[in-house]
């Protein structure tokens, strides 16, 4: 363990040498970007945009973690292998007997690792992709129930890949249990799925837990979960492990009990809040899915989501991934990465290239972050009580690089005259297959921007270019391949304008569908 | 008596494998089997069967009524 700790220690400090002067960049560039960018406070801008007021040590946490910073998930990516089989407790929107690669959500695999496997096929992703800085460890069962296979992971990665952070993701039942453990790993993310602290309403997500031995069903059982959830949230903030805390919103079980939640585990010292929508269909088999509990719609997942912003960052980029997920949360790229695939791979595990790749990163982020608040002092003095969505077409990078019908999620962003703020994303079907359009996947594309009252994109056709018109969401494509946040200011000043000069009138939309269980690779 | 896994409904999870007792649980061919041999259905260890107590699919951890009832050891 010892040696274990100093390598680690000594490669991370490498790290921080290397980047050091772009931080310092970054830091400058960005500081500003808090205050005036943050829409609703500071919410979107400890886990959204840059170092703003967070201490200098939690930045240095979570400025190349996807899942704990919205600005790092345009440009970082990260990994999950599926170690972790086993669970403890059953939860309603859950079902282990369901496995298709098709499919993404989170319990889903295409197949098991073992450690080795595991730390073979770290290595061979990080070699093929080296801006992949995280590597978690999310079942698809739960990792704590699961501690050997997981803590061998762990070890076999801190050994030959230093640089990689390391986070899990676990229900809480077993986490006290184990807190010193990951601590001594190094592990300095953990994510904890709460749902509830209320056992009343616990009892209706969870039909049991099983713990030392004895299956609890009801409200002991939930009883049993939060007071062993709220225990080691508090234990790993004492030890300055950042917390995220993950919550399903289930309308009509626990959406409201959701601020709740929020407060409780804000008090307790959560880093960061994710409310993510259910998701539940009859086809995935699941207690949920079979009853018809509904998920929530764009608009009601949005509006908890901001009423429980406010001193805790929430985070609204997540994207709901599988026990196996590979590369920018928007993408994934499993299927390139089989065991039979990585078993088969010469990996080279080159420290030095990934740190030079990381660092172009750096000078990507520092400019776009640039170019945002040279746009947003050209808003300043603009008084105007318009607040709208805006869906963009990226492939990464904080640019609007996506041509329309090659687009699998449109990110969403929130226009005011304070500035651009990520406010979520939308999966959508293919629409674009083999070249030619498809109406129906069209319909499906709209509704999933519905709310929205302008598309970005690098590229689009004719005929959806026209349909969009008449469903009211203007398609922008004249600042393809431009950095998002600038271009949508610009555009916003632009709208303004026209309202101003009574050329156009603004008015609001409607709701908006979240997809369930789109595709999860272009096919 | 002993507990058998539903081959089937089986997900592989691996669950039932470290809880067991008496170390009668390894996986085969992608499934977890038990050994009727060392199965004790947890009788003198729990008061329940830990397979299938943690199982996450219902009925998947039965009693195998292909063989007798367990007897503890006097």
């Amino acid at each position: 363990m010892t040696s274990l700790d100093v390598g680690t220690a000594e490669a991370a400090e490498g790290v921080n040498a290397a980047v050091a002067m772009g931080d310092v960049m970054q830091k400058i560039a960005e500081h500003k970007g808090c205050g005036t960018s943050g829409g609703s406070g500071k919410a979107s801008c400890g886990s959204g945009a840059g170092e703003g007021d967070l201490p200098t040590e939690i930045w240095e946490k979570v400025k190349n973690h996807p899942c704990y910073s919205e600005e790092a998930h345009h440009h970082y990516a990260r990994m999950h292998v599926a170690v972790a089989p086993a669970c403890n407790i059953q939860c309603n929107y859950c079902n282990r007997k369901y496995d298709c690669a098709n499919e993404s959500r989170p319990g889903v695999v295409s197949e098991k690792l073992t450690p080795e496997q595991a730390a073979k096929k770290v290595l061979a992703v990080a070699s093929t992709i080296p801006q992949m800085t995280v590597l978690g460890i999310a079942g698809p069962g739960d990792p704590l129930a699961n501690p050997e296979k997981t803590f061998k992971t762990f070890d076999l990665i801190s050994r030959t890949a230093p640089d990689i952070k390391l986070c899990l993701s676990t229900n809480g039942l077993a986490l006290p249990d184990h807190v010193d453990t990951i601590a001594g790993y190094n592990v300095d993310h953990v994510t904890i799925t709460i749902n509830m602290v209320d056992p009343e309403i616990g009892a209706k997500i969870y039909p049991w837990v099983f713990w030392k031995h004895k299956r609890y069903t009801g409200v002991e059982a939930a009883k049993l979960l939060t007071d062993r959830q709220l225990q080691g949230l508090e234990m790993l903030t004492e030890r300055g492990i950042l917390c995220k805390v993950n919550s399903v919103m289930i309308p009509g079980i626990n959406d409201k009990h959701l601020v709740e939640v929020n407060k409780a585990v804000k008090s307790r010292g959560a880093f960061l809040h994710n409310i993510m929508p259910l998701i539940s269909a009859p086809e995935h088999g699941t207690v949920f899915g079979l009853n018809g509990q509904r998920g929530p719609s764009a608009q009601e997942l949005k509006a908890l989501q901001d009423s429980c912003e406010g001193e805790m960052n929430m985070m609204r980029h997540c994207r709901q991934c599988r026990a196996d997920a590979v590369g920018l949360l928007g993408e994934d790229r499993s299927a390139e990465f089989t065991t039979e695939k990585i078993m088969a791979m010469e990996v080279d595990y080159d420290l030095e290239s990934r740190k030079a790749y990381q660092e172009k990163v750096e000078e990507e982020r520092v400019a776009k972050v640039a170019a945002k608040q040279e746009e947003l002092a050209t808003l300043a003095g603009a008084a105007s009580d318009i607040k709208l969505l805006i869906a963009v077409a990226t492939k990464g990078s904080g640019l609007i690089n996506e041509h329309f019908g090659h687009a699998k999620e449109f990110q969403v962003y929130e226009l005011s005259t304070s500035g651009a703020k990520f406010v979520g994303h939308r999966r959508v079907d293919l629409y674009c297959q083999g070249g030619y359009g498809d109406e129906d996947s069209l319909e499906t594309v709209i509704r999933a921007i519905n709310d929205c009252h302008a598309v970005f994109v690098a590229k689009i056709g004719g005929c959806p270019k026209n349909d969009l018109i008449k469903a009211g969401i203007e398609p922008v494509d004249q600042f393809a391949h431009e950095f998002i946040e600038k271009s949508a200011i610009a555009w916003f000043k632009a709208y303004l304008d026209k309202v101003n000069s009574g050329e156009i009138e603004h008015q609001e939309r409607g709701d908006a569908e979240i997809r369930q269980g789109a595709l999860i690779n272009a096919a | 008596m002993t507990l058998k896994i539903i081959a089937s409904q089986c997900t592989s999870c691996s669950a039932c494998e470290p809880e067991c007792p008496n170390v009668a649980i390894t996986e085969k061919n992608g499934t977890f089997v038990i050994d009727p041999k060392k199965c004790t259905e947890c009788i003198g260890h729990f008061d329940a069967p830990q397979c299938a107590a943690v199982c996450p699919v219902d009925d998947t951890c039965v009693i195998d009524n292909a063989y007798p009832r367990y007897q503890a050891p006097a």
